[in-house]
């Protein structure tokens, strides 16, 4: 019971990890950025190269991850989204997946379609034992990580100047603008901050299950979104929640209930939930105006 | 406006197609060709023959369509560079591991003229391409799509690799038969074709030969990271070997997490779990004493497999899997075919045959006793009338990183 | 009355394309010119612009976002498969057998659509897509665990394995989880072009009658339209359940047009295909879907010359055409363009 808690929670902070990306881009720029789970695979492939081939210290592979992937979200960001900041929601949406297939065949033609073998780059965390139950030191690693950035975010969109300017942005835009807010320069910002968390996401995530491939980050993406509305979109607890009870969920359907049905239970787990709930856990209540 | 865009666009589509419409009739011109203008005099083999491979080359499958691709590629070098007036002419599509694709992958090397058809590589689009090629009479080979279903009530489809039958009930009895254990332990992927259909077989010889499952659990392509609780499930239930009719990349995962948990048992794979020694990364000694079913080891010593496990890495720069080694036996095996013909009926030349000849011709020769061909997937196969192949699985086991024959 | 006029007149334009391009086609055909890869195409282009009509009619008219379309797809196709099997020796008519498993798949993706949409269309904007995406999600992982077999008895289910059906003797397994369902094929081009005459015809009867008026009311403003008196929710659930009895149908015939189809296919990134034909072709602009399906279908086909960079291209073309169509200076300049030369692509339309 106890031992499936624990790999629930570690497999949810690996979605909460990606779902606070989903959000933070979500809460201020209010797009569905769907190439996000592709930003986690170049994230990994980015960190597999200099941390395997060139044998690069962990921290150093992972900074140039998180490099490369901050400059390829704002690069994507300008090239592909910025155009259609005035288009409907739907069309930039479809951008997305555009730029996400556009990704994955980028890394086929790369690092063609032969899987690798990630290294855990968690290994020096050591394993934690707590009465007869034992914690890896990957899932250690993961869950503090996770928390770690949840706490940053927080107190970043929170505290600092920047952090106020984009919760202002993501009110009101017109009125961001005329108090004097870069908002192009917001938006691009939270692309950059979105993006290095999906190269920070992409590490931890090929530590913990390291097969990785061109389509690495796709699923994850999804359940990483769906964790991510569940726990109500635009929020960073509520990703960081929602993440974690998706893990665990998974983990718990698996174990009590069907290995082969684990997803269907998922699913239907989040639909109940927002039936109840409709805005997700921790979602703003949106009140309409008339 | 938009409107304005799009019938632009129609225009030029339309264009397109109709100047694609005019490129095809070579192809059916022929049909009506006299196999007897086809025999040369000293039955030897000549001309060029239009190959044309189907397989997932990119998505999330394409790993195990590039591989039959490039294992096809050295061998149709190899054959065309021997010099004796028979060539080989390929192309590969890609279907992304879709049958929609899958039949347009086909209808687009229809239209490029091909005569033969090595392929499609996975199960699903190989059931539907092969109805296609059913009723064209295209002659098929495929290289390792392993489902009855592929070949079932259709006489010009042939297989390369094992049927899943073959592969379940040969690891059941296998088990058996040298004692490997007596409680079984079974995981696998219930969104595969591939993995359910040996899982099937498996439980049904299972049942005969006296092996006891007390453990079966799945998982599916979009659930294959955490394997905790099939693992726990395996722990209790006190099985002592776990049979994996899975792909490596799953089983690396299985591995790396029973390792964690301190889980002691057997392994036992089938083919789809060659290549685990070559992912790259893979710390192999957690697949220390795997053992596993297949009828390609990229370390075997024999001269066939030396020279194209050689050929593949200076070309590729890595190692083949079976499936590469599925996708080199095919143009050998239907050049060998079409050479026994030819030797047999005064000569053949292949250009320009239309498919229906060459179809007539290969099923008759598949389907000959006396026929058989060497490969680097196993000596002397030879085909049955249900287009399953007959050769020996090898088992092996992994040691220090290596295979070793059993 | 101009309005009106004008819309009339845009659904004659749209019957007009289907019959055009059924004719054009029809002549390729029977004079031998139509490639293979044209011929193989044009039952999944037909099936394709009836997922994209019907997806219309729930993001466009209804103004909803689905993610989940393909799940409607997959129960027409395996319903169809079924059916038609257990009709074999029935009917050995293949164009009733079609039509009647067209019909009976339509009716099961209605009554999924019913059962999904009564608790789901209370929800709203990216709530209402995530919980479509997840329906879709189910509906797959159950298919991959359900075996179907048809014998003399009847139609047998299992949730565990073709053994558990307990077939008799010459029963044949219909559906065989993850492997999907065999099927004979015997969908028509004709079926399909006649379907989709009758797809467009409900549609923009639909949008023309007191209840589409409804449903595009209540999508411009619910709260002004809830305080007209208008029963929100049973117009939201007209609207979606027609939507998914359409895609089944659409389903049906692509399924049958195949030897085999697997519940795989009917993911997430079918339904967001269907989706960009819709977008692309212009958000409840029928003859956009019509036209964006048909090319965005055959697109792959012809960038195979490409072939490694094939899928590259097109996510390329897919993002410049979504930059070139919906950024405000590209169409004002393609707008001023287009002015200069109208009387030209007047000239193009009509060929």
């Amino acid at each position: 019971m106890l031992d499936y808690l624990i790999s629930g929670i570690s497999l949810g902070s690996v979605y909460a990890i990606i779902a606070l990306g989903y959000t933070m881009v979500y809460g201020i720029a209010k797009m569905l950025n769907f190439a996000h789970g592709d930003i986690i695979m170049i994230g990994g492939y980015a960190a597999f190269c200099t941390g395997y081939y060139l044998h690069w210290p962990v921290w150093l592979a992972v900074l140039f991850a998180v490099v490369v992937c901050t400059v390829l979200g704002v690069v994507i960001e300008k090239l592909a989204y910025k155009p259609l900041r005035n288009a409907t929601s739907l069309a930039v949406l479809i951008t997305a997946i555009g730029v996400s297939y556009f990704l994955q065949n980028v890394a086929l033609l790369i690092w063609t379609s032969n899987p690798k073998a990630f290294p855990n780059m968690l290994s020096f965390i050591p394993y934690v034992n707590i009465g007869r139950i034992q914690i890896t030191g990957t899932a250690l690693g993961t869950v503090v990580t996770c928390i770690v950035v949840m706490v940053a975010l927080t107190l970043f969109t929170d505290k600092t100047k920047m952090g106020k300017a984009m919760r202002t942005v993501s009110e009101d835009k017109g009125a961001a603008s005329l108090m004097g807010i870069n908002v192009n320069g917001t938006i691009s910002l939270t692309f950059a901050i979105g993006s290095g968390l999906a190269a920070i996401a992409g590490v931890l995530l090929c530590s913990a299950y390291p097969t990785l491939m061109p389509t690495t980050g796709a699923m994850p993406g999804i359940k990483a979104f769906t964790a991510a509305v569940f726990g109500g979109i635009g929020s960073i607890p509520g990703a960081m929640i929602g993440g974690i009870l998706l893990g665990v969920i998974e983990i718990f359907a698996k174990a009590y209930i069907s290995t082969q049905l684990s997803d269907a239970i998922v699913f239907a787990v989040l639909i109940i939930v927002l039936i109840v709930k409709p805005t997700g856990l921790l979602g703003k209540k949106i009140t309409e105006k008339v | 406006m938009m409107k304005k865009v799009l019938s632009v666009l129609v225009a030029g589509v339309m264009a397109l197609s109709i100047v694609a419409c005019g490129a095809t009739n070579d192809a059916s011109a022929n049909t009506g060709a006299d196999a007897n203008n086809n025999t040369t005099a000293d039955g030897s083999l000549t001309g060029t023959l239009k190959l044309g491979m189907i397989g997932p080359l990119t998505g999330g499958a394409a790993l195990y369509g590039n591989a039959v691709d490039h294992g096809v590629q050295i061998a149709v070098e190899e054959i065309n560079a021997l010099g004796t007036g028979f060539q080989i002419d390929y192309q590969a599509e890609d279907d992304e591991h879709d049958a929609e694709k899958s039949v347009n992958a086909y209808n687009q090397l229809k239209d490029w003229g091909a005569q033969v058809i090595a392929g499609t590589v996975t199960t699903t689009p190989c059931i539907a391409v092969s109805a296609e090629a059913y009723s064209d009479r295209m002659f098929m080979l495929t290289p390792s799509a392993s489902s009855t279903d592929v070949t079932a009530n259709k006489d010009n489809m042939f297989q390369l690799c094992f049927s899943d039958p073959n592969q379940g009930s040969a690891s059941a009895k296998y088990i058996a038969e040298n004692n490997l254990a007596t409680d079984v332990a079974i995981i696998y992927n219930n969104s595969d074709a591939y993995s359910s259909g040996i899982y099937q077989t498996f439980v049904d010889a299972a049942a005969e030969v006296g092996l006891n499952i007390v453990s079966t659990t799945t998982f599916t392509d979009d659930t294959q990271n955490d394997f905790s609780v099939q693992l726990a499930d395996i722990q209790q239930s006190g099985a002592e070997l776990v049979f994996l009719p899975i792909y490596y990349q799953a089983a690396s995962l299985i591995f790396q997490q029973a390792d964690q948990i301190g889980l002691d048992v057997k392994w036992f794979g089938v083919d789809g779990m060659d290549g685990i020694l070559s992912l790259e990364g893979f710390d192999t000694s957690l697949a220390e004493g795997v053992m596993l079913l297949t009828p390609f080891a990229a370390d075997a010593t024999d001269d066939l497999t030396v020279n194209f496990v050689t050929k593949f890495e200076e070309k590729f720069g890595e190692t083949p899997i079976q499936f590469a080694a599925d996708g080199y036996d095919c143009p050998y095996a239907i050049y060998r075919a079409l050479e026994y013909y030819a030797a047999n009926n005064g000569g053949l030349d292949v250009t320009d045959m239309s498919n229906e000849e060459l179809c007539e011709i290969l099923i008759s020769v598949f389907t000959d006793p006396g026929f058989s061909c060497d490969g680097v997937t196993g000596l002397a196969m030879s085909w049955n009338a249900a287009g399953e192949v007959n050769k020996a699985p090898k088992a092996v086991v992994i040691e220090n990183g290596v295979y070793v024959g059993l | 009355m101009k309005k009106l006029s004008k819309d009339t007149l845009m659904s004659f334009v749209n019957y007009g394309i289907v019959i055009l391009f059924y004719i054009v086609f029809q002549i390729l055909a029977s004079t031998g010119n139509l490639s293979s890869t044209m011929k193989g195409q044009l039952i999944p282009i037909v099936s394709y612009v009836i997922m994209a009509l019907s997806l219309n009619l729930v993001v466009g008219i209804s103004g909803e976002l689905s993610l989940g379309h393909a799940g409607f797809m997959s129960v027409g196709a395996f319903t169809g498969a079924v059916v038609s099997t257990a009709l074999t020796d029935g009917i050995p008519n293949t164009v009733v057998r079609l039509l009647i498993s067209i019909v009976i798949a339509a009716v099961m993706a209605g009554i999924a659509g019913i059962l999904i949409g009564i608790p789901v269309l209370r929800l709203r904007g990216d709530y209402l897509a995530i919980v479509t995406l997840a329906f879709g999600e189910i509906i797959k992982n159950v298919l991959n665990c359900l075996y179907v077999g048809v014998d003399r008895r009847g139609i047998h289910f299992s949730m565990n394995s073709t053994g558990a059906l307990d077939l008799q003797e010459g029963g044949k397994v219909v559906i065989n989880g993850p492997m999907g369902a065999s099927i004979m094929k015997i969908s028509s081009f004709t079926c399909g072009i006649v379907l989709l005459l009758l797809v467009l015809f409900v549609i923009q009867n639909l949008i023309k009658s007191r209840h589409g008026r409804a449903i595009m009311a209540i999508r411009d403003n619910r709260i002004a339209a809830e305080a007209c008196g208008l029963n929100v929710t049973k117009y939201k659930l007209i609207a979606f359940v027609i939507s998914a009895a359409m895609a089944g149908a659409a389903g049906c015939l692509y399924a049958l047009n195949f030897a085999t189809v697997a519940p795989k296919k009917f993911d997430f990134n079918t339904s967001i295909l269907v989706l960009v034909f819709v977008v692309l072709g212009g958000i409840g602009n029928m003859t956009g879907s019509i036209i964006a399906a048909a090319l965005l279908t055959v697109l792959p086909e012809l960038l195979r010359q490409f072939q490694d960079y094939r899928m590259l291209i097109y996510a390329i073309v897919l993002v410049l055409v979504m930059i070139a169509t919906n950024n405000e200076k590209i169409r004002g300049l393609i707008k001023s363009i287009g002015k200069k030369n109208k009387q030209e692509s007047s000239g193009k339309e009509a060929a």
